[in-house]
């Protein structure tokens, strides 16, 4: 389950977060302002309310809108840390040297493919090490997830430790898990940063 | 009589209170190699820059190949300034190589030859790949298609430039400062691959450029650039051998003393 | 009994706020320890003594990639079993500050590495004792630049105060979930809570700004 979550969480996350580091960027101001209306109300606003702001709010009178604990769960996680991706592929994005633009424009590209072939892989490799932070940090809030009642490892934890009084046992496995997870994550993206980065940061020139 | 391939037409730019470019008329034919020279400063990055449609002028038109491209005819015949869709239509004739090389880093040499092929003139991958291949052959680097820009040194990563802009068919190349972030020992490798580019093929050429032994041999005209327009201009025997003008001939004395 | 019930969100209010003391009790309480204690795991993890820079390195690692609610319950769960008994306000404060803790360090770590080599050595060669070198000449090079960062775990920590009221800390989250289960009313609390959280965060984010802009002005 917290596989699961994190996975389609992370997902969301990175979708939400170029769409909204794009938006950030654009030049409508419409754009710009729904773009920074949305980073800095999921960044200011505690994760846990978010949770409990769609679980318990939504499916209330005006909204009406009843949704599964583990759609909220990836729904919440997805645009919480997608706002905090925002603000490290516009910081990304904007690494993009002035000349690859440049070269694009003469090569006649048009701007949706001189971002996702040219703009986009470049901003990617260059957002992997804070992505990897960011992707720790929502691993680590699945466990929240648990306070909305989806059986997470959390909540499998607490349970369990009511039917068994075994504490130490369940809680530092428990830990442990989530310690070899992050680990898990942590090696892939370095993996990934390799194969991303092949060919480059080897010369000392360009 | 024909038509000039390039024409600058009382062309003005300005940075705030800066004229960069001021009134400039320039005619260049097609098959031409122009250099233009010039103090720092003068406004000649910006001539090449408004060609390639990467600054904005604010007054007079520049024609490429006998339709406008800054402007376009509007429905009443008028000229309008051009939309990006008519500046992508006429940019596509003009190709550009610049001082930083721009490669993308993220991609093998014959990658970045055939990247624009393929996205913008939808050439199938093969066709595009024994282009390039017949390109980095031609710039000298048959041997490092694989190779990605950081292996490259400066002169070869250039070298790659210039195939990348040649494999987009233009009709015009412009060459902004190519040798000015190479170490001189690198330069050779360059200029000798233009050299080969003019005498086989029949590209209209418009060079910016401090190495003027080599704008001496191989240019048809030298333009003389000051305080954003043409100051003096003939060929390289007329400019270099018998200056007019005292701005020309203190510049030109000028750069032979530091060289 | 559609939209914002005003009046009843008025209602409420008192009842939010005084919770709310007990999220800004947490936040600058476990904050205060979090510094202090960053900068005792920071210098360890320095330590030219194997047996204790891999230590801590190793503790650094597993709370910063293991989840603070986790912590949290272990702290509240498991130590009243071998005799520690802690009230829950107290669990949750210590949780919290331990887990920010390693990000501080982290943080000071940063700090302390941009130090300049030089007057590492400037300090050996007028033998000064580990203490003084590290509180007269490293510390106040080193805070300045790192001031900023620390601001941003203040924010960040207020935000996970929430986390807590799983342990039943009555904070103003857990306040928010008493009222909407006693009212059935939600919108009005939850969405109270989440304005609570964005204006403190957005002030604190905007003091730290200018902090930034501040150090960036004073000469080094």
């Amino acid at each position: 389950m917290t596989v699961q979550v994190t996975f389609w969480g992370s997902l969301l996350a990175i979708v939400s977060a170029i769409v909204a580091a794009l938006g950030r960027l654009s030049s409508v101001p419409a754009l710009r302002w729904l773009a920074i209306t949305y980073i800095e109300v999921f960044r200011g606003t505690s994760l846990l309310v978010q949770l409990f702001w769609l679980y318990f709010v939504l499916p209330m009178p005006p909204f009406n809108i009843e949704m599964s604990a583990f759609a909220v769960a990836i729904l919440g996680l997805g645009l919480h840390i997608g706002a905090y991706g925002a603000e490290v592929m516009r910081g990304a994005i904007r690494s993009v040297a002035k000349g690859q633009y440049e070269a694009c424009q003469a090569l006649n590209m048009s701007p949706f493919k001189r971002f996702y072939r040219i703009v986009l892989p470049q901003a990617l490799l260059a957002a992997i090490p804070p992505g990897t932070n960011l992707l720790i940090e929502l691993l680590k809030n699945t466990s929240l997830v648990s306070l909305i009642t989806l059986s997470d490892l959390a909540f499998r934890a607490r349970q369990l430790d009511q039917a068994t009084f075994m504490t130490l046992e369940i809680f530092a496995l428990t830990l442990l898990l989530y310690f070899l997870l992050a680990q898990v994550i942590n090696l892939g993206m370095r993996m990934l940063e390799r194969r991303l980065s092949r060919g480059r940061m080897q010369g000392g020139l360009s | 009589m024909p038509q000039p391939i390039v024409r600058f037409t009382d062309v003005t730019k300005r940075y705030g209170n800066l004229t960069v470019l001021n009134n400039l008329n320039l005619d260049v034919e097609a098959g031409e190699k122009v250099a233009i020279i010039g103090p720092s400063g003068s406004g000649k990055s910006t001539l090449l820059r408004a060609l390639m449609t990467l600054e904005d002028i604010d007054e007079g038109i520049i024609t490429v190949d006998d339709e406008p491209l800054t402007h376009m005819p509007a429905r009443d015949g008028r000229l309008v300034r051009a939309n990006a869709r008519h500046q992508r239509k006429v940019r596509g004739k003009i190709g550009m190589v610049f001082q930083s090389f721009n490669l993308f880093p993220h991609m093998s040499a014959l990658q970045n030859v055939m990247e624009a092929p393929v996205q913008v003139l939808g050439l199938d991958r093969k066709e595009a790949r024994e282009r390039a291949c017949e390109l980095l052959d031609m710039v000298g680097l048959g041997e490092k298609h694989d190779h990605y820009p950081s292996q490259l040194s400066g002169g070869q990563q250039q070298r790659v430039a210039i195939a990348r802009a040649l494999a987009m068919r233009p009709k015009v190349m412009l060459f902004d400062e190519v040798t000015s972030a190479l170490d001189p020992e690198l330069c050779g490798e360059v200029l000798s691959v233009i050299r080969r580019l003019g005498a086989e093929h029949s590209l209209t050429m418009l060079m910016v450029t401090h190495q003027m032994g080599f704008a001496r041999e191989f240019a048809d005209r030298i333009c003389f650039f000051h305080q954003g327009r043409i100051h003096e201009q003939g060929t390289p025997a007329e400019l270099f051998g018998n200056p007019r003008e005292d701005r020309t001939r203190c510049f030109l004395s000028a750069v032979n003393e530091a060289q | 009994m559609n939209l914002f019930d005003w009046s009843f969100a008025w209602h409420i209010l008192p009842d939010l706020l005084r919770a709310s003391l007990n999220t800004l009790t947490i936040t600058l309480l476990g904050f205060a320890i979090a510094v202090a204690a960053g900068l005792l795991l920071a210098i360890g993890r320095r330590s030219r003594h194997l047996w204790l820079s891999w230590p801590v390195a190793g503790l650094i690692e597993f709370i910063r990639s293991t989840p603070l609610l986790i912590q949290v319950y272990f702290l509240f769960y498991v130590f009243p079993n071998y005799g520690l008994n802690l009230t829950a306000m107290q669990a949750g404060i210590l949780g919290i500050a331990l887990h920010y803790a390693c990000y501080t360090a982290e943080v000071y770590r940063a700090g302390l590495d941009a130090v300049p080599r030089g007057q590492w050595e400037a300090v050996t060669a007028l033998n000064m004792a580990p203490l003084t070198a590290y509180r007269d000449i490293i510390l106040p090079q080193a805070l300045r630049p790192i001031l900023p960062a620390l601001g941003n775990y203040l924010v960040a920590m207020l935000k996970d105060t929430p986390v807590l009221s799983a342990i039943t800390v009555v904070e103003i989250m857990q306040q928010a979930k008493n009222i909407g289960s006693e009212s059935f009313r939600y919108l009005e609390p939850i969405t109270m809570v989440g304005l609570f959280f964005l204006i403190l965060s957005l002030g604190l984010a905007w003091f730290v700004r200018r902090l930034e802009g501040r150090l960036e002005l004073a000469p080094r």
